[in-house]
């Protein structure tokens, strides 16, 4: 790893400060993805700026809303009573992910902001167009196994690997910044972005904006929520496929319904098209069935990854059958 | 990951090299202010690399153990690295040193943490408990001699960082059943498969109630 100079912020306004237009200075909270990220000299910052002092760890039920501070870990939130009880598809997609060891340094804000797991992203032998912007994409034609089906591009096929993510998807969540020019709210399916021609680019956060907080609506998904995660060992792996699925039911009959999925492209994939198919539907393994075919509808295999497809449409029908059951 | 003879690609090599020598050569300057025969001892002893280093460190106060050190650590030093290379304390193991295989767990402050994955200069003041911490005198942690009667190994090497993984998991109120403690202890990875023991030492040290 190469050496660099390290600095702590005592506010958000004196760590965007510090920051500079230069993409060598960087923020650290957990540095779970970020020290790895450095060792594989993958990235090399000159200078970190360690954000862990800002007063950003509560998590606040506000009237409509809970608010979630960026530093907040995510076993801290996965294992918080209230969020289990008011938003139980977050704590079971946060305890989904990692290890606990991993999960106890790892932040919320810092979950967002991971990088891919795409191997050829990791190889600085390989080419990589997130990497390295025009150096080409090893993934397509090469191993791709772990690899997007929905919206990749000629540049890019690589998928965001968080959980936490897809569950924030379906629940609309919002994410406030902070930056040189004051603080604004991005709604999180806007928050991380498709590759097309700049993969470099994860997500929308502009130049040394720095994310504060989450909030969350309240809503009525507390009891009928799964977050399946299908894997190649049953934890501590990264998701082959996931989806994240919330039923608001009466009577049989869905009322309301979420559903958003992880491991299939760049960005948490919402299915809104399915979820408007669900809605005022009785509960059926049938009509379980025709969501998981909807949703896939669209979808492309690249060679090692075809499986996605079956895979994906038969999670999906099983994630909303165990919703319902619960 | 510390030492100075990592092979580093071309271009953060030459990034390093040209603000390490920048430093040097302001060292020089300095030098140059002496006498002649100052500026030769100066070149012997070395002193412009001895220089370079201190500028390029920054201080540490940290409790290992029970015990307070007060170092300067390159920022890059990884909490694993400040462990076993600086403090002498290789209980603790490198095994992946990429957040993959939970060898080098430890607590810090209470918490289990992965050290590999830590810069040891975002631990300033915080309390560390590695497996050389665990004992009282000669008498072994629980955790420890509850692996050694249900033979939880083979060749040993991860377990200073399951038996950290295992008392944080008792601790932290995830070992009420065997599914459970699994799951919890996932991210500490067992290349010969004792895990079957593992469970079998974990779930007997919880069902002992002993304070961990």
């Amino acid at each position: 790893m190469k050496n660099f100079q390290i600095i702590k912020a005592l506010s958000s306004s004196s760590a965007v400060a510090s920051s500079t237009k230069d993409s060598s200075v960087m923020f650290i909270a957990g540095g779970t993805n970020l020290v790895d990220l450095m060792k594989k000299n993958v990235v090399a910052p000159d200078k970190l700026i360690d954000i862990n002092s800002l007063d950003l760890k509560k998590i606040e039920f506000l009237k409509g809303k809970t608010a979630i501070g960026a530093l907040a870990k995510n076993s801290q939130v996965a294992e918080d009573s209230s969020i289990k009880e008011k938003h139980p598809l977050l704590a079971l997609a946060l305890a989904a992910g990692a290890s606990q060891q991993i999960r106890h340094m790892a932040t919320v804000g810092g979950n967002m902001l991971q990088r891919t797991r795409c191997s050829y992203f990791y190889n600085t032998d390989m080419p990589c167009n997130k990497r390295v912007p025009k150096s080409g994409c090893g993934a397509i034609g090469g191993v791709n196994r772990m690899h997007a089906v929905f919206g990749a591009s000629d540049s890019c096929i690589a998928v965001h690997p968080s959980d936490m993510c897809v569950a924030l998807a379906a629940l609309d969540a919002t994410v406030l910044v902070e930056g040189p020019k004051g603080k604004r709210q991005i709604n999180f399916t806007d928050f991380h972005r498709l590759p097309g021609n700049s993969p470099e680019k994860d997500n929308t956060l502009e130049n040394r904006e720095l994310i504060t907080h989450l909030e969350i609506p309240d809503h009525n998904f507390t009891k009928n929520v799964h977050y399946l995660k299908v894997r190649d060992r049953s934890s501590y792996a990264f998701a082959l496929v996931s989806v994240a699925v919330a039923l608001d039911l009466k009577n049989n009959t869905i009322q309301d319904v979420r559903l958003a999925m992880g491991g299939v492209a760049h960005k948490p994939w919402r299915l809104t098209e399915t979820e408007e198919f669900l809605k005022g539907k009785t509960v059926s393994e049938e009509t379980f069935r025709q969501a998981g075919n909807l949703s896939m509808k669209g979808a492309r295999g690249y060679g090692d990854n075809d499986f996605k497809l079956i895979l994906g449409t038969n999670a999906i029908t099983e994630a909303l059958t165990i919703a319902a059951s619960k | 990951m510390a030492s100075k003879k990592i092979n580093q690609n071309k271009e953060t090599s030459e990034d390093s090299n040209s603000r390490r020598d920048f430093i040097k050569k302001s060292g020089l300057f300095t030098a140059l202010a002496f006498a002649p025969p100052t500026l030769v001892m100066a070149s012997e002893k070395k002193w412009d690399e001895k220089i370079a280093e201190y500028l390029e460190t920054v201080p540490l106060s940290i409790e290992v153990n029970g015990k307070k050190h007060v170092l300067n650590i390159e920022p890059r030093t990884t909490l694993l690295d400040l462990l076993r290379e600086q403090l002498q304390l290789t209980g603790t193991k490198k095994g992946c040193d990429h957040g993959q295989c939970g060898a080098c767990t430890v607590h810090v402050n209470g918490t289990r943490i992965l050290s590999c994955l830590s810069l040891a200069s975002m631990q300033q003041n915080a309390q560390v408990t590695t497996i050389e911490g665990l004992t009282k005198g000669k008498k072994l942690h629980p955790m420890q001699e509850a692996f050694i009667k249900h033979d939880g190994f083979q060749c040993g090497y991860c377990t200073p960082g399951q038996i950290m993984s295992g008392i944080a998991c008792i601790k932290e109120g995830h070992a009420n059943s065997r599914e459970e403690i699994k799951e919890y202890m996932s991210g500490n990875i067992c290349r010969c498969g004792a895990y079957h023991n593992i469970v079998d030492a974990i779930t007997e040290v919880k069902e002992g109630g002993k304070e961990l």
